[in-house]
């Protein structure tokens, strides 16, 4: 049974992949938030559940194939996370920090409970977009929709690196989450910066969102709480506030969960989550990709 | 004629009532200096002037247009920077990216290359380092690229927040030397110091600060020849 070991580690390394891939897309934006404003957004599991209606409605009703759902869906919670933006953080931008806090798991329970009012408190089953082919690559086994999810996220994260670093936004979300006055002083328009900066990392989680649908065929209101809770130990055990550090996060966080239930038990699946943002707190705050004190002049 | 123009301008931190109703201009094509000892509120008085802050009242204008209030990344765009105090480079960019963060709301490529090659001309050291991360420089390397960061924007009239802070003496007269070369390219300097006699020595025209208030003005040699001034900011 040597290899029968072998054989199952890497089909849950498999499994794990795909799980974090979905994770590291979450924690992108809670990452890029805490980045700009130093919030943690307790709303953005939500954002990621109303990612998932759209995508839903897109393509149970309105009938669109995967792509089109995807960007619907992307450009939707886009316009959800600014407006939310506007609305409810924009006017606490100084006030003291809880009370941002506050606001935020207020905007959470409000998002949930519009969804439960619109969309009823049932699970939905998420159409079949796919159809699951599964695919034995030697004696191991992955389906149709754990490829979609790992080229999606990875496409989308490869596109996220490049609008950060490479495009005159990417700069300005930088040079703003490192120090806005300066940011300022260079003509940058802070509040259109923050504005797309939601833009972005609600689109990701709405890709999220998607994906898991997908993956799992079943959407309900209070499905991003979860997730978001550990999409946030993702980005802190990357390194919160470091976009890298979200992704590696995001996959580390998966392959654990499934090494868990494949050789333990998936019962511990997320207290292992939970372990490890003990672990991380303890022996390295700042997360695994985190400076130890951040250079500043 | 006044590039620039400061009339009676409050600010509040809060409560606490920074500057105190100050009235200031500085002259288009010339070096204005503003000294005064540490709290005095001489970044405060930039901060509101570059819309950092917004004063309570009073009035600001620049090359005839009221800028009071107008939210700091305009004022940049109208052809004022700052160099703020401490530097504040963004540490974590390399050299050439904060050199490109500077020229953030200009589309002109051409001209845009052309002011590096004489951002580089003037800092030769930041052209050694240009791929380099702003964090890793010395403080007077650091000093010269906040410097060069607001040339980039192309400023008509640029302020300086105590360029000489922290920095040894030998690096303090070539940063004045900078300066000077700055302004006798065309641009205007509004320059904040508590280095009053090297400020001194090359303003055309000055102003003492005092908690909040300005308490002397006249051009950089009568104050360096005042005995005020000569006591509280000369050293005797
Ligand atoms: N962010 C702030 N909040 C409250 N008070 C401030 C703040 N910044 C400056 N002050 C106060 O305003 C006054 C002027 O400060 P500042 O303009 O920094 O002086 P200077 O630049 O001349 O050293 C000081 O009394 C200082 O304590
Ligand atoms: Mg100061």
């Amino acid at each position: 049974m040597e290899s029968g070991f072998l054989h199952q580690l890497v089909q849950q390394l498999i499994n794990g992949i795909s799980l974090g891939s979905i994770y590291a897309l979450i924690a992108l934006g809670y990452t890029m938030i805490y980045g700009i404003l130093k919030l943690i957004n307790f709303a953005h599991g939500d954002i990621y559940m109303l990612g998932a209606y759209i995508g839903f409605v897109c393509t149970s009703i309105l009938k669109l194939s995967f792509l089109p759902a995807l960007i619907v869906s992307m450009i939707g919670a886009a316009l959800a996370g600014m407006v939310i933006e506007r609305v409810a953080y924009r006017p606490m931008r100084n006030a003291p920090r809880i009370a941002i806090l506050i606001t935020a798991i207020g905007v959470s329970f409000f998002l949930e409970n519009v969804m439960i009012l619109f969309a009823s408190p049932q699970p939905r089953t998420f159409p079949a977009v796919f159809t699951a082919t599964v695919y034995h690559v030697g004696a191991w086994v992955v389906n149709s929709q754990q490829i979609v999810i790992l080229v999606s996220a990875l496409v989308l994260m490869v596109a996220l690196t490049y609008i950060v670093n490479q495009t005159r936004a990417g700069k300005a979300m930088r040079a703003v989450s490192f120090d806005a006055d300066a940011a300022r002083l260079m003509g940058i328009d802070i509040d259109s910066t923050i504005s797309m900066t939601f833009a972005l990392g609600s689109a990701l989680a709405a890709a999220g969102g998607v994906l898991v649908g997908i993956y799992y065929n079943s959407i309900d209101p209070l499905m991003g709480m979860v997730p978001g809770i550990k999409a946030f130990v993702a980005a802190v055990l990357g390194g919160i506030g470091i976009i890298p550090g979200a992704m590696l996060g995001g996959i580390i966080l998966g392959v654990v969960e499934a090494l868990v239930s494949g050789f333990i038990s998936s019962t511990f699946r997320d207290a292992a989550a939970f372990a490890i943002l003990i672990i991380i707190l303890l022996f390295k705050p700042q997360g695994l990709m985190g400076k130890n004190i951040r250079e500043k002049v | 004629m006044d590039m620039l123009t400061v009339e009676d301008i409050n600010v509040y931190y809060g409560a606490i009532h920074a500057i105190k109703g100050i009235s200031l201009s500085v002259a288009k094509g010339g070096i204005t200096t503003l000294i005064g000892s540490n709290g005095a509120g001489k970044s405060t008085t930039l901060h509101t002037i570059s819309g950092l802050l917004k004063p309570k009242t009073g009035k600001i204008t620049f090359e005839g247009q009221d800028i009071t209030g107008k939210p700091a990344h305009k004022i940049v765009g109208m052809g004022l920077s700052q160099v703020p105090e401490g530097r504040h480079v963004f540490a974590n960019m390399t050299v050439m990216e904060n050199l490109d963060l500077g020229a953030y709301l200009r589309t002109d490529k051409e001209e845009i290359n052309k002011d590096l090659t004489d951002v580089f001309t003037k800092f030769p050291r930041l052209l050694e380092r240009k791929d380099q991360i702003a964090g890793t420089l010395s403080g007077g390397e650091q000093q010269m690229l906040a410097m060069g960061r607001a040339l980039m924007s192309r400023p008509r009239l640029m302020l300086l927040d105590e360029p000489s802070m922290g920095l040894a003496p030998l690096l303090v007269q070539e940063i004045f030397n900078i300066i000077k070369e700055i302004n006798d390219s065309g641009t205007t300097v509004l320059l904040v110091e508590q280095n009053a006699r090297m400020a001194l020595s090359i303003a055309d025209k000055a102003y003492v600060l005092e908690t909040g208030n300005i308490t002397l003005e006249g051009t950089g040699k009568e104050l360096l020849n005042s005995e005020a001034v000569q006591k509280a900011y000369l050293g005797g």
